[in-house]
């Protein structure tokens, strides 16, 4: 399984698990990101940190540190 | 499925009261901007006891021309609550707040254009029990997306009526009074059913709720899922032993199931939201880029980005701080009007001074900052009608995380430099009240434009060579580097040790770019004026008045005295003696002293000190004669008092230093309580003495003088 940190934009991901302490992953839930849900990584900041998603129609950004902790799949 | 949940409220019998209606939503989903169109400028800005938060309550009519209360609660994404705005809609929706009542009718606003993340929240408010209208707003931004709406498919889904609406061209307004008007006493709309598992642990919870408290089931039911899905550690709310071991054993049963408490209701109410939103809207597959994509590639673009960053902060800093002299000035001079209007109508005597160097003085110095507030949210509002505010913080948030603060603590920060009150009271853009503390603690050590008469007066004893330009730029920008230094590290300690462990977290919401609305933004602007006038302003004014008192009183007995006879005998004059050997260490002596205690009314008021002190007549028309004075003084073994490393601590310590009752005044309004200004001050005068205390002893170790 791969991460969500890193992943190259464009590419279409499943949301697939996630690895972060209760509060921060009920709130990422919250957001939309709960699992078998499609988003694209749309870009990093000029920085490198944080990232910008496309997920359920509308676009959310969120540091690398927590998209460490988001495991995705590719889709098919 | 419905729910007795109009006939719980036996305290106040249905035709007496006035009904209330709630109006909640995501934040960007356009709710205030609905909330002005219905209400226009019959609105009441008030406080919820207890909190910060800002309470507005609206009057308007339904379709048969009965008054109702439109309450605009503070946007959220979720009941499951991150800050102290979005627990008061929480406890307002669930009727915990004894100072405001539940409300009749729930006003969901929804973006039409994002409608599946929207419908989260209409999912949980619909879990609340009352009756419920949904305000299909922005319909036109939808329809510009290419997405189809069927608002008749999503009110059957929901159990409500849904009006679509564009709140900011009025359209829908009449269609969504009557639907108002007509759930008033109206059904609960339907909700999420949850697995098995959870509804049958929450109905137990619920039960229990129902017998203590008296709770409606519909609301109970919703309380008791909060409870058992909570993962923020505190509930906000009493438990008794009895609810306590039925939301234990509740939770024993969901694991026990194999139910996860963290994730079981969220993907049950995404399930029912994404079957709602499939059967009522179609994308008519453009997948060719909004214009918003096109502008972000550009406005987010590692230089175009930058460079526009840059611009845009440029101009604000910039018109903060040059284009606000302008008012100020003629704030200043019509404050002299006034003065010498009273002068000639008042005869001479301590009256006429506590009106003209009290009273007056004291209303001008509230005034005064009024230019800075206004332009500063002015361009916080046309950042946030934009939705540039968002990308300001994704371009700058690797930055400001570095040291502990937050993406949206940049605008703050910047605002400082002009003045901090302005800038402490931008911090309300900051959702996360960690983040927000932590800009409010270090945003008064950024040098604002008060101390910049102090410098000045400094750097003229220190060179008075006035061809010395270099130099004396030189210096100043020392010290804007070094408060900008000071603020980040104490944001980084304060990260460390008074927050430690409380993870910053960032998710932020990129809205759609939008054109701003003057009327909107010229509304909010005038708001947080008034705010600021009615809630600081009484207390700066007494303040003035107390510093004016302090610095006069008791009069000499000596009617000849001179001017800095007067002042040294005064109670100011007294306690720059009694302070005398705590900064003995600085290098200084009783006469800073009075100036350094003068100076927490306002920085600049140093300058004016030093002169009455130095009998120079009116000191900034004067400061030559003043630096002359100031460069002859000599202690008793005869070497000059302000030697240079004096005035390099003089500078350090106004660096540091938290000499602004004002700005303590407005801290204490934007956390509600004094725990925090008082902080500030200790921590802020501590850091003050010691680095004047090091540049003095180890200059003078190291044989500088």
């Amino acid at each position: 399984m791969e991460k969500l940190n890193g992943q190259v934009p464009g590419r279409r991901l499943k949301i697939a698990g996630f690895h972060l302490p209760d509060e921060v992953h009920q709130r990422l839930l919250e957001m939309g990101l709960t699992i078998g849900t499609e988003c694209v990584v749309l870009r990093y900041a000029p920085m490198g940190d944080p990232m910008e998603l496309k997920i359920r129609g509308y676009c959310l950004s969120l540091r690398r540190s927590e998209a460490e902790g988001v495991q995705v799949i590719p889709c098919e | 499925m419905t729910a007795p949940n109009t006939i719980a409220r036996p305290e106040r019998p249905q035709e007496t009261r006035t009904i209330t209606v709630a109006i909640a939503g995501n934040p960007n989903c356009g709710k205030s901007t609905l909330f002005n169109a219905l209400t226009g400028l019959r609105q009441k800005i008030g406080n919820y006891p207890g909190v910060t938060v800002e309470k507005k309550v609206g009057r308007f009519r339904g379709s048969h021309g009965e008054p109702m209360d439109l309450l605009d609660l503070p946007g959220t994404y979720s009941l499951h609550t991150r800050s102290p705005d979005e627990a008061v809609t929480r406890d307002v929706l669930l009727g915990r707040r004894a100072d405001t009542p539940r409300p009749d009718v729930i006003l969901c606003v929804v973006d039409a254009s994002n409608l599946e993340r929207n419908l989260y929240l209409v999912a949980q408010l619909a879990e609340l029990g009352l009756p419920m209208v949904v305000a299909l707003n922005m319909v036109d931004l939808a329809e510009r997306n290419g997405i189809v709406l069927q608002p008749d498919a999503l009110a059957k889904g929901l159990g409500c009526p849904v009006v679509p609406c564009v709140a900011s061209t009025r359209k829908g307004l009449v269609e969504l009074r009557q639907a108002i008007t007509r759930q008033v006493g109206g059904e609960a709309p339907n909700r999420t059913s949850f697995p098995g598992a959870l509804e049958t642990a929450a109905a137990q919870v619920a039960e229990c709720l129902v017998a203590e408290e008296a709770l409606n089931p519909r609301a109970a039911f919703a309380e008791a899922l909060l409870l058992i899905t909570n993962r923020r550690g505190s509930t906000d709310r009493k438990i008794s032993p009895v609810l306590a071991s039925r939301i234990e054993s509740a939770c024993t049963d969901l694991e026990k199931a194999g139910v996860d408490r963290v994730s079981a209701a969220v993907n049950a109410r995404y399930d029912w939201v994404h079957a709602l939103t499939s059967a009522a809207s179609h994308s008519r597959a453009t997948s060719s880029s909004t214009v918003s994509d096109r502008l972000d590639t550009w406005l987010t673009h590692r230089i175009w980005g930058w460079l526009f960053f840059i611009g845009v902060m440029t101009a604000m800093f910039f018109t903060i701080f040059r284009v606000a002299e302008i008012p100020m000035g003629w704030i200043e001079s019509g404050q002299g009007t006034v003065a010498e209007w009273i002068e000639s109508i008042v005869p001479e005597g301590d009256f006429r001074n506590l009106i003209i160097d009290g009273v007056l003085a004291g209303v001008g110095g509230v005034v005064i900052f009024l230019p800075q507030i206004l332009i500063l949210f002015f361009f916080i509002g046309l950042l946030e009608d934009t939705g540039y505010m968002a990308r300001a913080a994704f371009i700058i948030d690797r930055l400001m995380n570095k040291v502990g603060l937050h993406g949206k603590s940049f605008v703050p920060m910047l605002s400082s430099f002009a003045c901090a009150i302005p800038g402490i009271m931008a911090t309300r853009t900051i959702e996360n009240p960690k983040d927000r503390l932590v800009t409010i603690l270090v945003a008064p050590l950024v040098s604002c434009s008060a101390r910049l008469p102090v410098y000045s007066l400094m750097v003229a004893v220190l060179l008075p060579n006035t061809l010395n330009s270099w130099g004396k730029a030189g210096i100043m920008l020392c010290m804007y580097l070094f408060s900008l230094t000071a603020a980040f590290t104490m944001a980084w300690i304060f990260r460390r040790t008074l927050f430690k462990g409380e993870r910053s977290l960032l998710l932020l919401e990129m809205p759609p770019y939008r054109l701003p609305s003057l009327r909107v933004t010229l509304h909010r602007m005038w708001e947080r004026s008034g705010i600021f006038l009615r809630r600081a302003g009484t207390v700066i004014l007494a303040i003035s008045v107390i510093i004016w008192a302090m610095s006069t009183y008791p009069k000499p007995s000596d009617p000849d005295a001179t001017p800095s006879q007067a002042l040294a005998g005064s109670v100011a004059g007294k306690l720059g003696h009694l302070i005398e050997p705590a900064i003995a260490p600085l290098g200084y002596d009783w006469k800073i002293g009075i100036g350094i205690i003068s100076s927490f009314a306002a920085r600049e008021v140093f300058v004016g000190t030093m002169s009455v002190i130095y009998s120079i007549g009116n000191g900034e028309e004067d400061t030559a004669a003043l630096r002359d004075a100031m460069r002859a003084e000599t202690r008793k073994d005869g070497s000059p008092l302000f030697s240079p490393l004096v005035c390099v601590g003089l500078m350090v310590f106004y660096v540091l230093a938290m000499q602004c009752l004002s700005t303590l005044v407005v801290v204490r309004r934007e956390t509600n309580s004094w725990k925090w200004p008082l902080f500030q001050l200790g921590y802020m005068s501590l850091l003050a003495w010691l680095g004047a205390f090091l540049v003095y002893q180890v200059g003078t170790l190291l044989g500088f003088s």
